[in-house]
């Protein structure tokens, strides 16, 4: 891991979904892979499912279901769909993955 | 019977009122309650305006709403609509409004797989059920196309909102930008089907009119037509101006003119009680002075006015009849008169007679000025003028309200007559003139029509004076029509040569007194002269007959001397 020396501040995502629905799964998924593989130990996800809790939905700008936002490191990021394209999930991240080319 | 049906399908429909003025009227009690209805336009024609209103009209009608913004920033919104006295904060704040500005930036946003708008739905099913809302606004949804990628889900989803909002059992307004061909941009069109009102503005030399029309209302019979609205101070007002038809009832009663001799030459009562009189004339003939008359009359007899000015100023109107002795400010202080004057080219012809309208309804005047009527004419295309001032003329005799519009024609007053193409719409048409002669202008008038009386068919020399308006008999002799000073030097003239008469006369009276006393004298010598003659006559006559007497006594005497000689002989 090369990029470790910039960045000992963690990743702090948010993945909202809405209901056990087939894509809500697949992100939550997704992204507990993606963590596990590329930010072992540095990155906490909250998963918030608006059904329960609709009134997060304005509060943080939620138009598509699912979103990921990272909220640390600044700058916001958002990604929305299932995150099943991990190339673009790491490129919307602003993760560096070069050295898993091998 | 296909009234019927119409009829029936109108009352199956209910309808949740806008509180638009006008709107409500031509939709027939509003939009499609529990439907959306799609309210597409150009930039800046009035959409998020009139989707304002909704809300904002429906939170007085116990309807709250939900305004979902997609464009605006909410303090924008608040802050915009604040000049027009709608305070959005304190509906916010009672519960009865919810604004919510959804954000999408396409540069913000990574699209990875599969995804749904559900988070949209949320935060709207959220909204609509915390204050219990029945109106939602959605503006402008089609900002989605440009933040989200994905047009097919998009679209599903779209379709998937418009159903999920016809199921909650909310009145809709989704607005739209009109789009190359279409109605709107991205063909929500196909969407929401049940009501489409198209709003427009249009530029013609250089003046914005806007219109509003309802494309399609399902199940309900509805104004077809184009129709201007305002948007002023106090919000958006659609105006219903059709041609009326030919229905309206025609008043028998009359309305002073206000100028006593024009009285009397409308059988001596006036106009007709909501008719439309033109005064034409050319510049400085005095045409505003007949319409100022009029109106101090009827505002004298209690009755409210509107001056609708385009080229004078109230102040100026009002200082100007005074000089012919009109104290208009009085009746404006009292609020029976009311003067609206704009330039002719503040706007354009339409909404210029949507502004009557809306004036005329608000302050039902039993009098209407429009002063001049040329220069709205100028204010629109040619061929619309006339249509739109056939409907106002209608309009305004529907209502009952006695009408003078004042018209400046240039040139000789025969192509007066030709110039106009409003005369015809009009009941009476009065012709003020200046006719030059002897290096002089005189104001004449002339009555070319009044329908439905008997009227003068003289010329008047027209003479505005500080007591008013008066009217003359013109000197119309061998030398033609005279006025001004000719008729007064033909008038001292015809006073000369009746004195002149008078004088003749005397002349010959005093001859003929003096011949007769002449002749009287000679009778009276003659008959001296023949008791003259008949004294002498007697005397000669005494003479006769004592001769005769005397030669018979002679004769006597001579017989007796002869009888006595012959005796003595024997």
């Amino acid at each position: 891991m090369i990029a470790a020396q910039a960045d000992d501040t963690g990743y702090n995502l948010r993945l909202y979904v809405a209901g056990q629905t087939p894509k809500s799964m697949a992100a939550i998924a997704n992204i507990r892979k993606l963590c596990d593989q590329y930010l072992p130990g540095r990155c906490t996800i909250d998963i918030i499912d608006l059904m329960k809790d609709p009134a997060m939905a304005q509060r943080h700008q939620i138009v598509a279901i699912p979103t990921l936002i990272r909220e640390l490191p600044e700058p916001i990021r958002r990604i929305i769909g299932d995150l099943s394209d991990t190339q673009r999930v790491l490129l919307g991240l602003d993760i560096d993955h070069a050295g898993d080319a091998s | 019977m296909p009234n019927a049906n119409l009829a029936r399908a109108t009352a199956g429909i209910t309808k949740a009122k806008t509180g638009i003025v006008g709107l409500d009227q031509l939709t027939g009690g509003g939009l499609p309650a529990g439907r959306p209805t799609l309210v597409c336009g150009a930039a800046g024609c009035g959409k998020t305006l009139l989707a304002v209103t909704f809300l904002h009209n429906g939170a007085q009608l116990g309807e709250p709403g939900v305004f979902m913004t997609f464009e605006e920033r909410p303090s924008d919104l608040v802050a915009n609509v604040a000049s027009l006295n709608y305070d959005l904060d304190r509906l916010m704040k009672e519960d009865k409004l919810a604004i919510d500005h959804v954000r999408v930036e396409r540069s913000e946003i990574e699209e990875t797989g599969e995804y749904d708008l559900e988070g949209l739905f949320i935060r709207l099913g959220y909204a609509i059920d915390r204050i219990g809302a029945k109106r939602v606004v959605l503006d402008t949804i089609e900002a989605l196309f440009a933040g989200l990628s994905n047009q097919a889900i998009l679209r599903a989803e779209l379709r998937r909102l418009f159903e999920w909002l016809k199921d909650k059992g909310v009145t809709a307004i989704i607005t739209g930008e009109r789009g190359d061909g279409q109605l709107t941009r991205h063909g929500l069109e196909e969407y929401v089907s049940d009501c489409v009102i198209l709003l427009d503005h249009r530029v013609h030399e250089h003046i914005t009119t806007r219109r509003l029309r309802v494309v399609k209302y399902r199940g309900t019979a509805h104004g077809t037509n184009e129709y201007p609205f305002l948007i002023d101070e106090t919000g958006i007002s659609v105006m219903p101006i059709t041609s009326a038809g030919l229905d309206h009832v025609a008043p028998d009663e009359r309305i002073s003119s206000g100028i006593v001799d024009l009285d009397v030459m409308l059988e001596g009562r006036g106009y007709f009680r909501g008719s439309s009189v033109l005064v034409s004339g050319m510049a400085g003939s005095g045409k505003s002075s007949v319409a100022a008359q009029f109106v101090d009359r009827a505002c004298r007899d209690g009755q409210r006015c509107i001056y609708f000015g385009l080229e004078e100023s109230p102040s100026q109107i009002i200082r100007n009849m005074g000089s012919i002795g009109l104290d208009l400010q009085k009746w404006v202080d009292q609020d029976l008169l009311r003067f609206q004057t704009h330039r002719p080219t503040l706007f354009g012809l339409e909404t210029h007679l949507a502004t009557i309208h809306r004036d005329v309804e608000e302050f039902s005047p039993a009098a209407v000025v429009i002063d001049p009527l040329s220069s709205l004419l100028h204010a629109g295309a040619k061929p619309d003028a006339q249509a739109m001032i056939l409907r106002l003329v209608d309009f305004l005799k529907s209502r009952e309200v006695t009408t003078i519009f004042t018209s400046l024609t240039h040139g000789s007053v025969e192509t007066a007559m030709t110039d106009m193409q409003v005369s015809s719409l009009m009941d009476a048409w009065l012709l003020l003139y200046n006719r030059e002669s002897n290096g002089e202008h005189n104001r004449q008038l002339y009555l070319i029509k009044s329908r439905g009386m008997a009227h003068s068919n003289q010329v008047r020399e027209f003479m505005m004076t500080h007591d008013g308006i008066r009217l003359r008999d013109v000197y119309v002799g061998p030398e033609g029509v005279l006025t001004g000073s000719a008729r007064l030097a033909q008038e001292a003239r015809e006073r000369e040569q009746a004195m002149q008469r008078e004088h003749d006369a005397e002349r010959r009276n005093m001859e003929f007194a003096r011949r007769r006393r002449r002749l009287e004298a000679q009778i009276e010598e003659l008959q001296a002269q023949l008791a003259d003659e008949q004294g002498e006559l007697a005397a000669l006559s005494g003479e006769a007959s004592a001769r005769d007497a005397r030669a018979a006594d002679e004769r006597l005497r001579m017989g007796a001397s002869r009888t006595s000689s012959n005796r003595t002989k024997s």
